[in-house]
């Protein structure tokens, strides 16, 4: 099997539009959190969620580029400039070479809401525009991304619920370690609008604590009450070793392992058993002792049944091992279909500056845990593995160990 | 609306959507050629018209409005 590198990355996140700010977000604890006044018009339970800002591509891209996209295929365009910078891609490159892309996105709510709206309102669906089939189907962020860089590989949209982006990174690596792709951008986005996650809002998932924003998303903390919508988009860009060395690429890390399974149970209400098979898969895949690992970035959204489960599993796993767990979930909220592919680059972001940010708001444990070494405050420490779960909705799991390089 | 202004809108709504300046757009010039208006852009055109005049073209009439001159007699004879 051929091995599998990251030599690029890039993200637009409520911590911050580079990989810089991000970093430096990550090092203070900065929260991304917000009360959004219209949530509360439009009858959210919930008005909490991370603070995005839509990119103005206006000059960048052409005016029928942007009219086909929706903002989070805005955010994903800027991660991937950033990503491909980094990589040290260019357009000339991407020309030349049957570059794939493998995005996680599982909803575009804004622009499908938007033209249902018009078509009650003006019985013509001529008068939707042209941007709005492109913008509502799922596929939306792969199509832009596809016919912008101009990209002739595997082009395909990964719906994995909140498990999208890191799943979306395990099966390129699976087709760069099979000889099928030599180079993917990979990521996950996640749209931020009151539409896409009114519906959630209405099941009681989201944190009330409303009268303290950033103290609403508290992972592994006994008082939490519910997650914090957010979102953004992160790009990767995985390549295949010898390729990368042959290009000069600048080679950051590589991807060891990737697990994944399914419960095969409750759609909402994730168990022990599945996170516990992913999380052995991906070590096992990996080939490396328990001990090597040096984090784990938890999937921990601060919900009371998902967070227990999840410290069961990891215990299931780890044991008594003292490996430091956290959520950076207590910065951001909780990411979604962006989730698997951000806290891939939060995780790289605290590998390659000696740091692993606190677990903000963790100030209580609960009985599961408690068994775990979950730090409150920023420790520095270096560290050249870690290990990253992702968890969704109908119980789809992914969990990818990658070493620093 | 006077025809006068009724162009002057046209020419403003139409330049700031489809990214032109302004002074390209005359009463002779083609509207497709100048606003660059492939298949999907042409709806956006309408949808467009629509919204700011409240003046719907169906298909059938869009071959009969080439230029921009054919433009604003369209809307100013539906206004």
């Amino acid at each position: 099997m051929k091995r599998v590198v990251i030599t690029g990355m890039g993200i637009w996140s409520c911590l911050g539009k580079s990989l810089d700010e991000v970093r430096d977000s990550l090092y203070t604890g900065k929260s991304g959190i917000i009360l959004d006044p219209m949530r509360k018009e439009m009858g959210f339970r919930s008005g909490l969620t991370a603070k995005v800002d839509i990119p103005d591509l206006k000059g960048e891209l052409s005016r029928s580029q942007r009219a086909y996209m929706p903002e989070q295929a805005k955010y994903a365009y800027c991660a991937t400039v950033e990503a491909l910078r980094n990589a040290g891609i260019d357009q000339d490159y991407l020309d030349k070479h049957d570059v794939g892309l493998l995005y996680g996105n599982d909803s575009s709510a804004d622009p499908t809401v938007r033209a249902v709206d018009t078509m009650r309102e003006k019985h013509d669906t001529t008068l939707c525009g042209s941007g709005a089939i492109f913008q509502s189907m799922n596929s939306t962020v792969t199509m832009n991304l596809g016919t912008i860089f101009r990209l002739r590989g595997i082009n395909l949209t990964v719906s994995g619920a909140c498990a999208s982006g890191a799943h979306a990174i395990g099966l390129g690596a699976l087709l760069i370690q099979t000889g099928l792709q030599d180079m993917i951008v990979c990521g996950g986005a996640q749209e931020v609008n009151p539409f896409s996650i009114g519906s959630f809002d209405g099941i009681s998932a989201f944190s009330v604590r409303e009268d303290a924003p950033q103290k609403a998303s508290r992972p592994f903390d006994r008082d939490r009450d519910g997650l914090v919508p957010g979102g953004g988009a992160a790009t990767v860009i995985i390549e295949e070793y010898e390729h990368a060395v042959k290009r000069g690429a600048p080679i950051i890390a590589e991807i060891l392992g990737y697990g994944f399974s399914a419960n095969g149970d409750h759609i909402s209400s994730p168990n022990v058993e599945g996170p516990s098979k992913s999380l052995r898969m991906a070590i096992e895949r990996a080939g490396i002792q328990l001990d090597e690992i040096g984090y784990i970035n938890a999937h921990a959204t601060s919900t009371h049944v998902g967070d227990t489960n999840e410290a069961k599993a990891i215990y299931n796993v780890f044991g008594d091992r003292r490996i430091e767990v956290t959520s950076t979930k207590s910065q951001t909220g909780h990411e979604m279909w962006m989730a698997g592919a951000s806290e891939v680059i939060y995780s790289m972001l605290m590998m390659k500056n000696n740091f692993i940010a606190a677990n903000i708001n963790f100030e209580n444990p609960d009985e599961d845990s408690a068994k775990l070494l979950i730090p409150a405050q920023r420790i520095e420490k270096h560290f050249d593995t870690f290990l990253s779960n992702s968890f969704g909705f109908g119980g789809t799991n992914a969990t990818l160990i990658v070493r620093n390089m | 609306m006077e025809k006068n202004e009724l162009i002057a809108k046209v020419n403003s709504v139409l330049a700031e959507e489809f990214e032109v300046e302004e002074s390209v757009i005359t009463a002779e010039a083609n509207i497709k050629q100048t606003l660059q208006l492939d298949s999907l852009s042409l709806v956006d055109m309408v949808a467009l018209i629509e919204s700011e005049f409240g003046v719907k073209i169906p298909a059938g009439d869009l071959a009969k409005v080439q230029t921009f001159g054919a433009l604003y007699d369209y809307l100013a004879e539906r206004q």
